[in-house]
């Protein structure tokens, strides 16, 4: 039982490893990446080479069904490929074992849902320092930024406009929509992880706030000099990125596979 | 591990009734469980210390079940008697500390009359090795004087200084009743939980006197050419017959001996039991009762135990959403397994909490009027043995039927991902 729960434990995050993640390390290296949900079936993501420098901010386009929740799925280290190389911060996720990757997601990845990001039974503040729960290195980082778990949360809901102390003692489920997203991304950036996942999280939003919540995020990957992965299928947002992929063209597998990959 | 059970916490929090709600129906059938356990083996305890101290009974040959329902609860008339010469022949026995003569077979309103002397009061023990107390008056000294159980007092509204009439046979209704000779209530008995309750104490010579006057209505034993045939000196309190009698011994381990030479004794054909073999025999047969209502109130439980099984499960889809955050900020598939086996052992190990604490609050609530009503002192103890193992049981069991929600939500969360389904 407690070797499950080793992520909390001290100085097990912070190893040797970790201090090669110098600047000269890519984010992401992805090079022939092959992945299908089993073993016989067709390949839903088959990528040559993708590769994406740290610090970016990386727009990945594709209409749904082109494998963008199996791009995110195995760059977050849920699934393994089944060939191929993924590479995050220099570390090999197709080497690692299941506990490992968490461990691994739980350290350095920030993930923002499209909708539904908050747990409901937890404050503002007790889901926005969900990761330091399962994250030691992460709870030191925000510990030193802020002096506190808390005080950091408060700091970043602060920057993305989220300091009403009404608000902050309100149950989650009664804040509107974009509260609720600036809140997930408050979380995905507690304890400054090196990478940040955002699978359509402006989607649910309206054009006005879909602007503001990016600039905000931005401004806040910018501080940490954070990688940002960005999946969307809409287009227009695509200008404000220093990057645009299009999944369409770099997955090789046939897009009418991808649509089947889970038979019913 | 504090993490995750802090989220455990929380979570419950969030969903306070209808984990509450499963907590009580736990805690209701652990306190039903409980409760029946703690009746049964009170009820064990009381049966097998109905006569205690007591070493060897003796009475007319029967069978040992026989002679203990004649004798201890009065519930089957003997069927025989034995000489009084026998009974002093054997009392007078180096190894017997004490004994106490016992003579049956007649009724008072329905309970049962027992003929004695001041040896029953001064040694007759009961539960613990607990002697007979007066709640009125004293033992009675006179051969009209009688003494009445608790029951039979409170039932029938005798007081001390209240005459008593006494019928002969052991049915509620008896056409031979000794009228002409009625007793004085001299003392009333503090309650046992025993048939002494339901018992009216007499002398001797009291049940002799009234036989005496009625003899040619008299067919069960007072033989009176018996009596004549009888030579040697007789005092006024000793009878000629008397039913059975009971016999402490100096020491204990000589009971197997003497109950022999008892069995072996040829004035008459007599049989020695020994009270505490023989009540536990007796105890194979009526604790089957119990027994059955133990597994009933175990099987409510199990009920109980599937109220939160159905409770957790119907809540597992919408939790998937919940798991999936947990998998994005890191959880592993094994901690979301733990949070919910970890719920359902935590709800249980409250339920069991909650119910022994019922327990203890209905105990002291409901004691004295079982004590009254019943007999049965159920004392403040802490948890028996046996009963931390029935807990135990309980608390394994609840986190057993976790797994069944906790594989389930494991193997979402490992297909789920991170996707969240709506």
């Amino acid at each position: 039982m407690v070797a499950c729960f080793q992520t909390a434990a001290p100085g097990k995050a912070l190893r040797p490893a970790e201090t090669r993640l110098d600047e000269q390390v890519r984010a992401v290296d992805i090079s022939g990446l092959r992945f299908s949900w089993s073993v016989s079936s067709v390949p839903v993501l088959d990528i040559d080479s993708l590769q994406v420098d740290k610090g970016r901010r990386v727009f990945i386009e594709g209409p749904s069904g082109s494998g963008k929740s199996t791009l995110l799925a195995l760059l977050a280290g849920i699934v393994k490929p089944r060939y191929g190389r993924i590479t995050v911060l220099g570390q090999a996720l197709d080497e690692m074992h299941g506990p490992a990757r968490d461990r691994f997601r739980a350290d350095h990845m920030g993930i923002i849902f499209q909708m539904f990001n908050l747990v409901p039974y937890l404050t503002v503040v007790e889901n926005v320092t969900l990761p330091c729960r399962f994250s030691h290195r992460r709870r030191v980082k925000a510990m030193r930024s802020a002096g506190s778990v808390e005080a950091e949360a408060r700091r970043l809901l602060t920057h993305l406009n989220l300091d009403h102390t009404d608000l902050l003692s309100r149950p989650v489920t009664e804040l509107s929509v974009g509260q609720q997203q600036r809140v997930a991304a408050a979380r995905a950036l507690m304890g400054a992880p090196e990478i940040i996942i955002a699978d359509e999280p402006t989607s649910s939003l309206d054009a006005a706030h879909r602007k503001d919540f990016i600039e905000l995020l931005f401004e806040e990957c910018r501080r940490e000099d954070t990688t940002l992965v960005f999946v969307s299928h809409d287009t227009s947002l695509a200008p404000m990125f220093n990057r645009t992929l299009r999944l369409t063209q770099i997955n090789r597998a046939d897009s009418a596979a991808a649509g089947k990959r889970r038979p019913s | 591990m504090t993490s995750i059970f802090s989220l455990a916490f929380k979570s419950f929090r969030n969903r306070k009734v209808s984990v509450g709600l499963t907590v009580v129906s736990i805690a209701l059938s652990v306190t039903l469980l409980l409760g029946v356990e703690r009746i049964r083996s009170e009820a064990q305890t009381s049966f097998t210390n109905t006569i205690s101290g007591t070493d060897l009974i003796v009475g007319a040959r029967t069978s040992p079940l026989q002679l203990l329902l004649s004798s201890v609860f009065g519930l089957s008339d003997a069927t025989n008697n034995i000489q009084w010469e026998s009974y002093e022949a054997l009392s007078k026995h180096p190894g017997v500390d004490w004994s106490i003569p016992i003579s049956l077979g007649d009724t008072h309103a329905g309970y049962r009359v027992l003929g004695t002397n001041g040896a029953y009061f001064d040694h007759f023990r009961y539960g613990p090795k607990q002697a007979l107390q007066m709640q009125a008056g004293g033992w009675f000294a006179s051969e009209e004087g009688a003494v009445l159980g608790a029951e039979v007092a409170e039932q029938l509204g005798h007081q001390v200084g209240s005459n008593i009439v006494v019928a002969h046979g052991s049915g509620d209704v008896s056409f031979v009743t000794h009228d002409a000779h009625p007793f004085h209530v001299e003392g009333i008995l503090v309650r046992t939980g025993t048939p002494v309750d339901r018992t009216v104490f007499v002398s001797l010579a009291g049940i002799d006197a009234i036989h005496a006057e009625m003899d040619p209505a008299d067919e069960q034993g007072h033989d009176p050419l018996n009596a004549h045939a009888v030579s040697g000196p007789h005092h006024a309190d000793e009878p000629k017959v008397i039913t059975a009698f009971y016999i402490g011994l100096k020491s204990r381990s000589a009971a197997l001996s003497v109950q022999r030479m008892v069995n072996e004794y040829k004035g008459e054909p007599l049989s020695a039991i020994l009270p505490a073999v023989a009540l536990q025999e007796l105890w194979g047969i009526v604790g089957m009762v119990e027994k059955a209502l133990l597994t009933v109130s175990g099987f409510v439980v199990l009920v109980g135990l599937s109220g939160m099984l159905v409770a957790i499960m119907t809540g597992l889809n919408e939790r998937r959403r919940e798991m999936a955050i947990l998998r994005s900020v890191g959880a592993r598939p094994l901690h979301v397994f733990s949070l919910i086996v970890g719920e359902a052992g935590v709800v249980t190990l409250i339920g069991i909490t909650a119910g022994i604490a019922m327990l203890y609050g209905l105990l002291i609530a409901t004691q004295p009027l079982i004590a009254s009503r019943l007999g049965l002192f159920l004392g403040m103890t802490g948890l028996s043995g046996y009963e931390f193992i029935l807990m135990g049981i309980v608390c394994v069991a609840g986190f057993v039927i976790g797994i069944i929600p906790g594989y389930r939500i494991y193997m979402y969360s490992l297909a789920d991902g991170m996707t969240i389904r709506v």
